[in-house]
């Protein structure tokens, strides 16, 4: 969140929220990434989203790799997860 | 094979607008009757989605201006007209109250304030930016807590500014709320200061110092998120205790 994304990047890992949450029980944004290119890892909320495609491109803010591609379809959703480690997911109430 | 792996856990719902009010020339306000709305926390947002006569859909995020529980059960929209804008110009100037949109939400747990937070606040907006801090300031209020809640408004002209009357009653009545406007294009008659972008200076001065450990929101283009975080960081502010929102654009 700290390191300028590049430029024309419009949007943060905020906008995708509604997105994921018709995928998963929980809100995703919450969740820490680790970025796979850098092991960077913070909030999915502040990946950088470039939404100009026919999905979200989400990349690390700091190496600017892809970490997390959601493409929608008319009856599916695709999700491609390969640039994450892994991700953290806080739970209710803990 | 099963007919759906996946099945829509959050769902959009029809809203009806019971009221619309102008802010600014460019930015309305919706008020919006949710059925079964759950609550939400303030910074959370919507998606709002528009389906055109063949079929075409456009969908955005907006903030949540209100907080919840709100006196009338209403969810309140703050929509800034963008001239070349799909859907924004649509909700400023054509929806009227009675009307229904499609919205699906409430969405966001990482940039949004918890009233349990015990933290002093530093909120820092600009331009629309300031919609999802202004549910922080409203949920504040209706909490009855007493964390100190510091608010920069950045923004380009005194006619730009959203909720002007309320803020400047809430300074009044809210203990332990003030608010510092930064004008970048005009400023008031007898302004102390030229206009100037949001800088080291605005937010050293009317900031809290970084040994108060504030709890930091920053929300608006990307350009001013991005230097506005920057000078906390190098304020010394912690980084993790700065969450940011860029809805795009430049300022």
């Amino acid at each position: 969140m700290t390191q300028p994304g590049p430029r024309g990047a419009a949007l943060d890992g905020n906008a995708m929220a509604g997105d994921l949450r018709e995928i998963f029980a929980v809100d995703v944004t919450a969740a820490r990434f680790m970025c796979a290119g850098c092991t960077h890892t913070d909030a999915v909320a502040t990946l950088v989203v470039w939404h100009q495609s026919p999905g979200l491109v989400a990349r690390c803010p700091n190496c600017s790799d892809v970490v997390l591609r959601v493409v929608r379809a008319p009856d599916r959703v695709y999700l491609d997860l390969r640039g994450s480690v892994r991700l953290e997911v806080p739970l209710e109430g803990s | 094979m099963a007919r759906t792996a996946v099945s829509g856990r959050l769902i959009w719902r029809a809203a009806t607008v019971a009221a619309a009010h102008w802010e600014t020339p460019t930015a309305r306000t919706l008020v919006l009757d949710v059925p079964d709305w759950p609550g939400h926390l303030p910074g959370q947002h919507v998606d709002v989605r528009l389906t055109a006569e063949d079929g075409y859909r456009a969908q955005r995020s907006y903030s949540i201006a209100s907080a919840w529980p709100h006196p009338e059960g209403k969810v309140e929209l703050t929509v800034q007209r963008l001239d070349d804008g799909e859907v924004s110009p649509y909700l400023t100037d054509t929806v009227e109250a009675g009307d229904q949109i499609e919205l699906r939400g409430p969405v966001g747990g990482w940039f949004v304030w918890r009233d349990k937070q015990p933290a002093p606040v530093l909120l820092i907006g600009g331009g629309s930016g300031v919609v999802p801090l202004m549910a922080m300031v409203r949920a504040r209020s209706m909490a009855g807590t007493k964390q100190p809640f510091r608010l920069i408004y950045s923004v380009r002209t005194p006619e730009d500014l959203l909720y002007a009357d309320e803020l400047r009653r809430r300074v009044r009545d809210d203990a332990g709320l003030d608010v510092h406007y930064v004008y970048t294009r005009k400023t008031p008659d007898n302004w102390p200061s030229p206009p100037k972008r949001i800088d080291v200076a605005a937010l050293n001065t009317y900031g809290w110092p970084p040994d108060f450990a504030p709890d930091c929101f920053v929300c608006g283009p990307t350009t001013f998120v991005e230097t506005a975080a920057d000078i906390l960081v190098a304020l010394g502010h912690d980084p993790r205790r700065i969450r940011t929102e860029r809805f795009g654009g430049t300022s």
